[in-house]
C-alpha cells in the first residue's frame, strides 16, 4: 500500500508541512525533511521551485526564486533525494507546478519519483480532466498518487467527481486565495470546512493555504483529516533556520 | 487543417486552460458563456456602436504611397493607431467590458505592458463606472511613463508588478493572483490572445474586427479582399489574430508574424518566441514560450514594452509550427529605424511595436505588384521617450 494511504489510516490529525526544495540553501532539502520527520511532522510536501508560481503568495514566491537562484532543478532534487529513503519513512510529496515536469517529461519524472520514494504529486496548474485523460495511467504505473485540490468556490457536482478519481486525499484549499499565512479563519471558511465534512466523501480531506499556527490547525483538523503549513513555515525557517524546526512543529500540537 | 480553436479550446496541440482549482469556476463560467452573450442581439448592437461612435471604427486602410515606392511594391496600413486611446487594445477591452456586464462583475483588473492595454481597460472602466486595477511591471512603468499617468488620470489604479523581470510576463502573474483572490466580483480583462481558453478564441474574435474591415476596404480600392501579404508584430498576438482572422482560411494570403529578437536572436536579450521557444505552459495555456532546459521561464528582451513576451498565443503557436503564418524577427535597431522611415515618409509615428512590422521591408523582398497590407497596432506617442533617447532629438 502507498504511504500515503497508511498515514490516512492511522486514528489521528496528521500534520503536513511544505517547503521549497533548495531554501534556504540548496544542499538543505534533505536536512530539512529530516528535521520534520523527527520532529512528528506526518508527511511532507516538497515544493520544486517554478519561476512563474500562479498559485503562490509572496513568501513562497520569493523562496521559489531563492531557491532558483540556489540552483535547484529536477535533476538536482532527484540526486538531493537519492538515498531519502535510507532515513526517512513518512510520505513525500512533490508539489510542482506542470510546466518544470512536463520538460523533464512527464512518465520520466514519475518512474525518478517512483525509483526515489516519493508517494505522490500536487500538481495545482495540470487540470482535473486532463491529468484523467492523458496522464492517470502513468501515475498508476509508478504507484504514484495525485492529489487534487477543492476551493470554496469548487461546485458539489465537481467535488463529487474529484472525490471519484482520487485516490489518497483531497487538498481543501482553505479560502480563495493564493497561498499565505492568516492568523484565524472566519464564519466563511467554518461553513465551508462543515460543508464539506457532511458530504461524506470517499476519500479523506486535508486543509491547506492559511494555516499558520495551533489555533488554524486545530480549526481545519476539526473536520479534516489534516492540515498543511506552507508559508507560516516557510518564513519560519527564513528566519530561524533548519535547526530550529522542531520548535516550530512543537508549537503547533 | 483548422485555424480555429476546436471545442476543447485548442489550436492543433496547443491552447487548453492549464490554471488552478481556484480559477476553474471563473474560466469555466466564461467559457460556457463568452460565445453565447457575443451572439446576443444586445450585445451586438451596443459592441458595434461603441467601436463606431466611441473608437472612432472603421479604421482607415490607408495607402502608404511613398512608403510604397520606396520598397516598390504597394504597401496599405490599416491605421490601428487611430483608434481612441492609440492602438488595436481597445476593441478588446470595449468587447470584454460588455462581457463582463453580462457576468454581473463590477470589478476589472488587467495586466499591461508597454501600457496600451491597461489605458485601454481603464478607459472602458471609466466609461462604464466600473473599479480597474491595473497591474504593471516596475521596469515597464519607468519606460512607458505617460500611459501610467493616463490610467491614473482615467481612475485606474497602477499596481507595481515586482517580482521576476518586472515586465509583462509578472504583471500577468499578479493579476492572475488578484483574480484567484477574488473569485467573484472580478472579471480578468487579458490583454491578448494568451491565458487559458477560451481567452485566446475571445480575444481574437473581438479583434477580427480588422481583418472584417480590411475585407471590405481593399474591395473598395483593389476590387479584391484578399492581398497577397498580411503583415503584424506580435507580442502576445492580438493585433496579428485580428488582421489574420478572416484570411485564416484563405491559402493565398501570406501571413507574416513579425517578433521582436531584442538585440538578436543570439544575444541572449531576444523575445523571439517562435525561434528561442518550445512548447510548455505559460499563463494558462500550451504554447511557444522561452524557457530553460528545466522549465523555467526566462526573462525576454525587446526595446518595445509590448513585445517583451517570453510567449506568444496558442493560435500563433499553431500558425508558427503548421508553417501557415511565417514567423520573422525583428532587431532594436532595425525597429527603430524603421519607425523613424514612416514618420519621415508619410507623417505618422508609430508605436515601437508596430516599427517592427514596419522593419520587415528592410529584410524581405516583395513583388512590384504585390497588395500588402500592415496593421499598423499603435501610435508612437507613448514611445516618445523610448525614440528621443535612441535618436538623441
Ligand atoms: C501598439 C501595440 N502593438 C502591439 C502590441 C503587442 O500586443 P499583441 O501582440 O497582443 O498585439 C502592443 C502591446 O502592448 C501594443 O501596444
Amino acid at each position: 500500500m502507498n504511504r500515503i494511504n497508511q498515514k490516512l489510516q492511522e486514528d489521528k490529525k496528521l500534520l503536513s508541512i511544505y517547503f521549497t526544495a533548495g531554501y534556504p540553501q540548496l544542499n538543505d532539502t534533505v536536512s530539512v525533511i529530516q528535521n520534520l520527520e523527527n520532529s512528528g511532522v506526518d508527511f511532507i510536501e516538497i515544493g520544486l521551485p517554478f519561476s512563474d508560481p500562479l498559485a503562490d503568495g509572496p513568501t513562497i514566491q520569493a523562496s521559489s526564486t531563492t531557491a532558483l537562484d540556489n540552483g535547484m532543478t529536477s535533476e538536482v532534487l532527484f540526486s538531493q533525494l537519492k538515498d531519502i529513503r535510507k532515513t526517512v519513512t513518512i510520505p513525500l510529496i512533490i508539489m510542482g507546478y506542470f510546466n518544470p515536469i512536463m520538460q523533464y517529461g512527464v512518465e520520466a519524472f514519475c518512474k525518478k519519483c517512483a525509483e526515489i520514494g516519493i508517494d505522490g504529486l500536487i500538481i495545482p496548474d495540470l487540470p482535473v480532466l486532463d491529468y484523467n485523460e492523458n496522464y492517470k495511467a502513468i501515475f498508476e504505473k509508478y504507484g504514484l498518487i495525485n492529489v487534487f485540490l477543492i476551493t470554496p468556490q469548487t461546485s458539489e457536482e465537481r467535488i463529487r467527481f474529484i472525490d471519484s478519481i482520487s485516490n489518497g486525499f483531497i487538498y481543501m484549499v482553505s479560502s480563495a486565495g493564493v497561498t499565505g499565512a492568516k492568523n484565524s479563519f472566519g464564519n466563511a471558511q467554518k461553513d465551508y470546512f462543515n460543508r464539506i465534512a457532511e458530504m461524506n466523501l470517499k476519500v479523506p480531506q486535508v486543509i491547506g493555504f492559511g494555516i499558520s499556527n495551533a489555533a488554524t490547525f486545530q480549526m481545519a483538523t476539526s473536520k479534516a483529516k489534516g492540515a498543511i503549513i506552507g508559508s507560516a513555515f516557510v518564513k519560519y525557517l527564513t528566519e530561524n533556520g533548519v535547526n530550529s524546526i522542531s520548535k516550530f512543529i512543537t508549537e503547533i500540537r | 487543417m483548422s485555424y480555429f480553436v476546436d471545442e476543447n479550446g485548442y489550436y492543433g496541440k496547443f491552447g487548453g486552460a492549464y490554471i488552478p482549482e481556484m480559477l476553474y469556476p471563473n474560466v469555466e463560467e466564461l467559457r460556457q458563456n463568452y460565445l453565447k452573450i457575443m451572439q446576443e442581439e444586445s450585445f451586438k448592437k451596443e459592441f458595434d456602436s461603441l467601436l463606431k461612435e466611441y473608437v472612432g471604427r472603421p479604421t482607415p486602410l490607408y495607402f502608404a504611397k511613398r512608403l510604397s515606392e520606396k520598397y516598390n511594391t504597394k504597401i496599405y496600413l490599416k491605421r490601428e493607431d487611430l483608434c481612441h486611446t492609440g492602438a488595436h487594445k481597445v476593441n478588446n477591452t470595449i468587447g470584454q467590458i460588455l462581457m463582463a456586464k453580462k457576468l454581473g462583475k463590477n470589478r476589472i483588473i488587467a495586466e499591461t505592458g508597454a501600457g496600451q492595454h491597461g489605458v485601454a481597460t481603464a478607459t472602458v472602466c471609466a466609461l462604464m463606472g466600473m473599479e480597474c486595477i491595473v497591474y504593471m511591471g516596475e521596469i515597464d512603468i519607468a519606460r512607458q511613463a505617460p500611459n501610467v499617468a493616463r490610467m491614473k488620470m482615467l481612475g485606474a489604479t497602477v499596481v507595481p508588478a515586482l517580482s521576476g523581470s518586472r515586465t509583462l510576463k509578472d504583471a500577468t502573474n499578479e493579476a492572475i493572483r488578484d483574480w484567484i483572490n477574488n473569485p467573484v466580483d472580478t472579471h480578468y480583462i487579458i490583454g491578448s490572445v494568451v491565458g487559458p481558453h477560451p481567452y485566446p478564441d475571445m480575444v481574437a474574435r473581438f479583434q477580427s474586427v480588422i481583418s472584417e474591415e480590411i475585407k471590405w476596404q481593399l474591395m473598395e480600392k483593389e476590387g479584391k479582399e484578399n492581398p497577397d501579404y498580411v503583415i503584424a508584430c506580435v507580442g502576445g498576438g492580438s493585433n496579428a489574430a485580428g488582421a489574420f482572422y478572416h484570411y485564416l482560411d484563405e491559402k493565398e494570403v501570406g501571413l507574416i508574424a513579425v517578433e521582436a529578437a531584442g538585440l538578436g536572436v543570439d544575444s541572449g536579450e531576444s523575445a523571439a518566441t517562435s525561434v528561442l521557444g518550445n512548447e510548455g505552459v505559460i499563463h494558462g495555456s500550451k504554447t511557444l514560450l522561452m524557457q530553460t532546459k528545466d522549465g523555467q521561464i526566462t526573462e525576454p528582451y525587446s526595446i518595445s514594452a509590448g513585445l517583451d513576451y517570453p510567449g506568444v498565443g496558442p493560435l500563433h503557436a499553431h500558425l508558427c509550427e503548421s508553417k501557415r503564418a511565417e514567423f520573422v524577427s525583428i532587431t532594436d535597431d532595425e525597429a527603430m529605424q524603421a519607425g523613424l522611415e514612416l514618420s519621415e515618409l508619410e507623417g505618422i509615428i508609430p508605436a515601437i511595436e508596430s516599427s517592427h512590422a514596419l522593419a520587415i521591408f528592410k529584410t524581405k523582398n516583395f513583388k512590384k505588384e504585390d497588395v500588402i497590407v500592415l496593421n499598423l497596432s499603435g501610435r508612437g506617442d507613448k514611445d516618445l521617450d523610448t525614440y528621443i533617447k535612441y535618436f538623441k532629438l
